[in-house]
């Protein structure tokens, strides 16, 4: 597969016949089905444009129009020390990593598994898990408007695989690191990840999106997450990818009934984002909160994109996203709430405040309320605002220097998305990295 | 210590201050007292250095130097402390937090060592035996909820805390109950020292009876009309402020 060089939508299809060659007789042949129902969806629909009611704010022209390497197995591993910084302090944890989009044992730690529960590999999975991977895989997400979902479907080859099965606590969380180690010339991957908790399990997994080096990497991620009856799921997504990067995810949640899943994001990387998290709520009882912090300076654009489903009656969902925008970033939160018709005493809310720190940074803010049901409460509120100027002269009235005052409204505003992260040992190391984003030359703090 | 020369300032295009002159000796405990729109808390923010007041022409000498040209920051490590009228709420910055960050500052500029946290709780519990306060409003966030009497007391606590040498009240008496106000006036007293003066911005005579001043001065239209000692003030409550209003009125 040497030189699979993808652009084009022609390309893309080409590639994909080349692709599907190459790993033919690896025990995949059970996806064939998929990966060509997806690549024809993704011929069907090409690359969104801004005439798309959903990519209206994002042009993906810089994605479309860079040449990318479909990764190989790299053939020499950073070493662990180069890893370390992106290790989380006090928190033990099953440690995946992945080097270019490709699970990397020698680097990983995944000690003795509770029965029954797998975490591993995707490319191991999809050979020696079929009967557990087959019922959910791509049985969540939807492509039929999705042409990056699609991509991804057709070219998957790794990710994360994480089962746990019924009454099983997973004693430690899933930290799941995607490292791009910055080549020469632009790469793509297609991180898989599927989360399969059975009833009343309970599980957290944390993606995490770093680079090593400043090369172009395009992370297009698909993550399924299936909330069993009565479980309890914290899933937590950190993109840090250097400032060059593409990373386009979407997260669909499954949720049984009287389940409950929390989900995290902190994006500070990335030139473009786009977080598209997608629960649906199809049992009665279940409960989602969605909370998420997006910082941008520079030329860095950020789009939020949140599909909430209410089928089943009484369940609650909670999105609470804050963004801070500078230099010439340009934020977008999408909000969309779809209450269906059986979805009574549906309860929605929906909080999305914005810090704008310069003047050509920009954020657009869409609360949209699609409801079918009668008897349901749904709140949505959204702020844009500057740093508080009487709240800074306070502060410097008491003698904390302009910069230092500034640093401390940002991390108050920051530390209103993070307190709801119940993983201490993560929410202070988050905390760090925030305050680290804060510091960094790139943000104008004079 | 500090000495106001002719100080004139504006805000948007009207001019509020129009000529202020005052010297305040350490240990003097002065009171500016006016009407409302006379350009009391103009005077405030202008010596602490809020920058929406443009100041057009005058000095104000700390210690000798002209403190306009310096930031608040740094006016407030010289020794300036403004309590404010309206205190700002803060959400999500414990009050700990920001008095330790405030306090350190200082300590710093003064090239003092810095108080690592369990050395500032214990500072902390010092001032607190002179200044009541609670450790609830200590752990909240700043300001943020606090009542009005709440606000204000923090006000004094950390007037006590960061221990300036020239402390403005702002109107700290407005709005506060009788028991309110004594527990301000001790803070003050507590705090009056041969080294520290007091300029105390009041609308009302009564915090006076507490605190008793060593001038009284009348502001009226960004002026000082009148100065004099402690029964100035029950003058201005018997008389009204019509009273120096008419009679600056037919003096200028």
């Amino acid at each position: 597969m040497e030189n699979l060089v993808l652009k084009d939508v022609e390309s893309y299809i080409d590639g994909f016949a080349r692709f599907e060659r190459s790993v033919a007789g690896n025990g995949w042949s059970w996806l064939s089905p998929l990966r060509k129902e997806a690549i024809s969806k993704f011929k069907e629909l090409g690359f969104p444009t801004t005439r798309h009611e959903e990519w209206k704010f994002t042009n993906v022209a810089p994605i479309t129009k860079t040449s990318f390497r479909l990764t190989e197995r790299a053939t020499a591993l950073p070493a662990g020390e180069e890893l370390e910084k992106f290790t989380i302090p006090e928190l033990d944890v099953f440690k995946l990593v992945f080097i270019d989009g490709h699970f990397t044992p020698e680097l990983s730690s995944i000690k003795e598994l509770p029965e029954g529960v797998k975490i591993k590999s995707l490319r191991d999975a999809l050979s020696q898990e079929r009967e557990l991977l087959e019922p959910h895989l791509s049985r969540y997400v939807d492509l039929s408007d999705d042409a990056f979902s699609s991509l991804n479907t057709a070219f998957m080859q790794d990710g994360v695989f994480v089962y746990v099965p019924e009454n099983t606590v997973l004693p430690e969380p899933v930290h799941v690191l995607y490292v791009s180690t910055g080549t020469t010339s632009p790469t793509i991957t297609h991180p898989r990840n599927l989360i399969v908790a059975g009833k009343s399990s309970e599980a957290t997994v944390i993606e995490d999106y770093v680079s090593l080096g400043e090369g172009v990497n395009f992370s297009n991620v698909v993550t399924e997450l299936v909330a069993g009856e009565n479980s309890h799921i914290n899933h937590y997504k950190i993109e840090r990818e250097n400032r060059k990067a593409f990373n386009v995810s979407t997260l669909r949640i499954e949720q049984l009934r009287n389940s409950s899943v929390s989900t995290h994001a902190v994006l500070i990387g990335g030139a473009l984002v786009r977080n598209n998290i997608h629960p649906v709520l199809d049992g009665e009882g279940g409960s989602c909160l969605i909370n998420g912090l997006f910082m941008a300076t520079g030329s860095q654009h950020m789009d939020n994109h949140m599909l909430v489903e209410h089928v089943s009656p009484h369940c609650d969902s909670r999105q609470f996203y804050y963004g801070i925008l500078d230099g010439r970033s340009k934020g977008i939160f999408s909000g969309r709430i779809v209450v269906h018709k059986d979805a009574q005493k549906t309860d929605a809310k929906q909080t999305n405040r914005n810090l704008l720190l310069s003047e050509e940074a920009s954020i657009d803010t869409k609360p949209q309320l699609e409801i079918h049901a009668d008897d349901v409460k749904c709140t949505h509120g959204a702020t844009i605002g500057q740093m508080d100027e009487s709240a800074l002269f306070y502060m410097r009235s008491r003698a904390i220097p302009l910069d230092k005052a500034k640093a401390i409204l940002l991390l108050a505003f920051a530390g209103e998305s993070l307190k709801r992260i119940d993983l201490e040992p993560l929410r202070v190391y988050l905390e760090g990295v925030v305050a680290e984003w804060f510091s960094s030359e790139h943000l104008n703090l004079g | 210590m500090l000495e106001i020369r002719n100080l004139h300032a504006r805000v948007d295009d009207r001019e509020i201050l129009k000529g202020i002159n005052l010297v305040v000796n350490p240990g003097e405990v002065h009171s500016i007292m006016g009407p409302n729109g006379s350009g009391k808390s103009t005077l405030a923010q202008v010596l602490a250095g809020r920058e929406t007041y443009v100041v057009t022409e005058g000095e104000v000498l700390l210690d000798g130097d002209n403190i306009l040209e310096i930031e608040p920051e740094e006016r407030a490590c010289r020794g300036i402390f403004m309590a404010f009228q309206y205190p700002v709420e803060i959400p999500g910055v414990a009050n700990t937090y920001f008095l330790r960050m405030a306090l350190n500052s200082i300590r710093k500029y003064n090239g003092l060592k810095e108080l690592k946290p369990v050395e500032f709780v214990k500072y902390v519990k010092e001032k607190m035996k002179i200044i009541r306060t609670s450790d609830d409003l200590l752990k909240r966030s700043v300001n943020e909820g606090f009542s009005g009497v709440e606000k204000k007391r923090n006000e004094i606590f950390q007037m006590a805390l960061l221990e300036p040498k020239l402390c403005v009240l702002d109107e700290t008496d407005s709005g506060l109950d009788i028991d309110a106000l004594k527990l301000v006036a001790d803070g003050v007293n507590a705090m009056r020292s041969p080294e520290r003066a007091f300029i105390i911005i009041t609308h009302y005579q009564r915090l006076l009876n507490y605190v008793v001043p060593d001038f009284v001065h009348v502001l009226v239209d960004g002026k000082l009309v009148k100065s004099g000692g402690k029964e100035l003030a029950l003058e201005l409550e018997e008389k009204g402020y019509s009273w120096v209003e008419n009679s600056s009125q037919s003096a200028a």
